[in-house]
C-alpha cells in the first residue's frame, strides 16, 4: 500500500476512535497509536486471518489504546464494524483493555502494562523451536517501559537471541499523570535497548513513510530483536486532544463527534 | 518430593514433544540430567518469575504445555499479577511447581517460607490447586495434571519427605481426596507436605483408643465438596491440618463448605494450621512446626481435649 492510502486508513482508524470514546477514557493513547496500527495491519504484518497458524502476531501491551486495536481488527474484518459502537457499553465483548479469547484477533489480554514482551518472548521461542517463520510485535507505552517486567523481557529476548520479535514503543510522552520526561526521558530508551542487546530504530511515529521503511526492515540485525521509538503525539489528529493530558481521561462530548471527524478529514 | 516430581515429568516429556520446562535459576544439581537430556525444551528463564511467567504464556498459545519451575513465594506471589493476567484469564495450559511448600525452607527465613501460597492461588479463577502428601501423590498428580486444559499450582515440599502410600493410588483423581482410614467421631484431613504428620496423629489417637478417619485433601481446588459432607454428617470434629497460614489454605476451604452446606452446627472444625503470623527467628521446620503446633503430639492432644469437651 502506498502511504496515502495508509493514511487514509489511519484517519478511518481516528474517526472511528473519535466515535468510540464517546464512552471511557484514553482517547489520546489510541490517537497517538493509530498510524503505527494502520501500518503494521494493512502494510507490515503478514496476517488475513486472526485464526492462521502462520500469521504474524500483534500484542497491545500498552492494553488501554483497545480501542485503536478495536478500529483496526474491524477494518481488517476480522471483527464486526457495527461491534465498535458498543465500546464499552454494559454486555459488550470490547473493554476498555482487550481481551483474548472474547474479540477475535486479539492475541493477549492486556491492561497491565509490562505483560506484552515476556508473552511475546514465549512466543518467539515456540516459533524458533518450531521452525516457524512468524514474527511478534508488540506496541508498548514509552511510560509502560517504567515496569520492571518490561527489562525482563528484554534481557531475555536478547539472550535467546529472539530476532523474530520487534517491539515499537509509542513514546507520545504523556503518561497517566504527568509527561514521561520527567519521571523517565525517552531519549534514555535508545541507549537502554540497545545496551540489552537489542538493534534501535527512531522514526516518526506519524510519518507513515517513516513508519513502512522501519517496520518493513526487521529484523535490523540478524540474531537481535529489534526497537523502533516512534516518536507521537498524544491525542494526535484533533488539535484540541494533542499534548494535553486531559484526554488521558476526558470522553468525547456528543456534539464534538462532528467537528473532531471533521477535522480529522482535513479541509474539504 | 521435587526427584519424584522430575522422574515423572522426564518420563513424560519422553512421551509428549510439547512439553516446555522454565526454571527460575532454582534446583542446583537436580537439573543437570535433565537439561542435558532436554536442551530444547529446558530453560533457566533466570531469576526474573514475573518474565518467566509471561514466556510460559507465549509457549502455551503457541500450542505448548508449560512447567516453570521455582521456589514458592516467587513463582507465586512475585508473580502473581502475571499468574492472574497470563494463565488464568485465558485459560492456558501451565503448571506452576512451586518448591519448598510451607516451613520447607525454615532456616532461611520468612522471605522463603510459604504460609500464603495456598490461599492466593484459592481466589484465582480457574486455577487447580495441588499439595501432594508424599512422592507417590506427586508422582500421580503430575500425570494426571496432563489432562488438565487449565492453569494448576502444584505446591511440593522438597527433599526426604517420608512415603506414605506404599503402591500407586488406583483411585488418585485432581479433586477427589484419598481415604487412608476408615474411622468414626473425629476425621482428620489433611493437605500436603503434613500428610505424614496427620498419620503419626492418627497413629496416637488409636493407640488412646480413638479411631480417626484420615484423608489426604491433595486437591484444595476444586476442593471434594461431597467427601466433606459426607464427614460432617459422620463425625463430631473435623480437624484440618497444613503447613499455611490458618487464613486461606485448607482450614477456610473446608469452613466455607460446612458453612454453606448447613453443616457448621453438626460438627466442630479444628484448624490446625500457622497462626497469622511471620517468623522471626531461624529454625529447622522441625523447630518451627514445635512453635506453631504443628506436631503429631500436640494435635492429638489438642483432638483429644476437643472430643471429650463435646462429648
Amino acid at each position: 500500500m502506498t502511504s496515502d492510502e495508509l493514511k487514509t486508513i489511519a484517519t478511518e482508524l481516528r474517526k472511528n476512535i473519535v466515535r468510540m470514546h464517546q464512552r471511557g477514557s484514553n482517547v489520546g493513547s489510541a490517537m497517538s497509536a493509530a498510524d503505527i496500527l494502520a501500518v503494521l495491519y494493512f502494510e507490515v504484518m503478514n496476517i488475513t486471518s486472526p485464526d492462521d497458524p502462520a500469521r504474524d502476531r500483534f500484542i497491545l501491551s500498552k492494553g488501554h489504546a483497545a480501542s485503536a486495536l478495536y478500529a483496526a481488527l474491524a477494518k481488517k474484518g476480522f471483527i464486526d464494524m457495527s461491534l465498535l459502537k458498543d465500546y464499552l457499553a454494559d454486555g459488550s465483548t470490547l473493554t476498555g483493555h482487550p481481551c483474548q479469547n472474547t474479540v477475535a484477533g486479539v492475541e493477549v489480554s492486556t491492561g497491565s502494562l509490562g505483560h506484552g514482551l515476556p508473552v511475546a518472548v514465549g512466543m518467539a521461542m515456540a516459533a524458533k523451536h518450531d521452525n516457524k517463520t512468524y514474527r511478534i510485535f508488540v506496541l508498548m507505552g514509552d511510560g509502560e517501559c517504567q515496569e520492571g517486567s518490561v527489562w525482563e523481557g528484554a534481557m531475555l529476548a536478547a539472550r535467546l537471541v529472539l530476532d523474530n520479535i520487534t517491539i515499537i514503543i509509542d513514546a507520545n510522552s504523556l503518561q497517566g499523570y504527568g509527561r514521561a520526561e520527567d519521571i523517565q526521558p525517552i531519549e534514555t530508551l535508545v541507549p537502554k535497548f540497545s545496551a540489552f542487546g537489542w538493534e534501535v530504530r527512531e522514526v516518526d511515529g506519524h510519518n507513515l513513510r517513516q513508519l513502512i521503511n522501519a517496520l518493513g526492515a526487521v529484523p535490523f540485525a540478524v540474531g537481535r530483536p529489534s526497537a523502533v521509538i516512534a516518536h507521537t503525539i498524544k491525542g494526535k489528529g484533533v488539535s484540541e486532544m494533542e499534548d494535553n493530558l486531559s484526554w488521558h481521561y476526558f470522553s468525547v462530548p456528543a456534539e464534538k463527534v462532528k467537528p473532531f471527524t471533521d477535522e480529522l478529514d482535513g479541509p474539504k | 518430593m521435587r526427584i519424584a516430581f522430575l522422574n515423572k515429568l522426564t518420563e513424560l516429556m519422553e512421551q509428549d514433544g510439547s512439553i516446555h520446562v522454565l526454571v527460575a535459576d532454582t534446583g542446583f544439581h537436580v537439573f543437570d540430567e535433565f537439561q542435558k537430556q532436554f536442551s530444547e525444551r529446558y530453560l533457566n528463564a533466570g531469576i526474573s518469575e514475573a518474565s518467566m511467567i509471561g514466556m510460559a504464556s507465549g509457549l502455551a498459545l503457541s500450542g505448548k504445555k508449560v512447567f516453570v519451575y521455582g521456589i514458592v513465594p516467587f513463582v507465586t506471589m512475585r508473580c502473581f499479577e502475571q499468574i492472574r493476567v497470563d494463565l488464568c484469564y485465558p485459560e492456558l495450559p501451565v503448571t506452576i511447581v512451586g518448591v519448598g511448600g510451607g516451613l520447607t525452607y525454615g532456616p532461611a527465613g520468612m522471605t522463603h517460607h510459604s504460609i500464603e501460597d495456598i490461599a492466593v492461588m484459592n481466589c484465582l479463577p480457574n486455577m487447580t490447586v495441588i499439595c501432594p502428601g508424599d512422592p507417590i501423590e506427586t508422582q500421580q498428580a503430575v500425570e494426571a495434571i496432563m489432562s488438565l486444559e487449565g492453569p494448576c499450582y502444584l505446591r511440593l515440599g522438597k527433599t526426604g519427605e517420608k512415603v506414605v502410600h506404599s503402591r500407586p493410588l488406583k483411585s488418585f483423581a485432581i479433586g477427589k481426596g484419598l481415604r487412608l482410614r476408615r474411622g468414626i467421631e473425629v476425621a482428620i484431613i489433611a493437605t500436603g507436605n503434613m500428610l505424614p504428620t496427620a498419620v503419626d496423629t492418627c497413629n496416637i489417637l488409636e493407640a488412646a483408643g480413638i479411631r480417626p478417619e484420615l484423608v489426604s485433601m491433595h486437591t484444595v481446588k476444586p476442593i471434594d465438596r461431597e467427601l466433606i459432607i459426607e464427614l460432617a454428617r459422620r463425625c463430631r470434629l473435623i480437624a484440618t491440618v497444613e503447613e499455611h497460614s490458618i487464613i486461606g489454605g485448607l482450614g477456610s476451604v473446608v469452613a466455607s463448605v460446612l458453612t454453606e452446606e448447613g453443616l457448621n452446627a453438626e460438627v466442630l472444625l479444628k484448624k490446625f494450621a500457622i497462626s497469622d503470623e511471620y517468623a522471626h527467628k531461624a529454625g529447622s521446620q522441625d523447630y518451627l512446626r514445635r512453635q506453631y503446633g504443628l506436631t503429631a503430639e500436640t494435635i492429638a492432644d489438642e483432638v483429644r481435649v476437643w472430643l471429650q469437651r463435646i462429648r
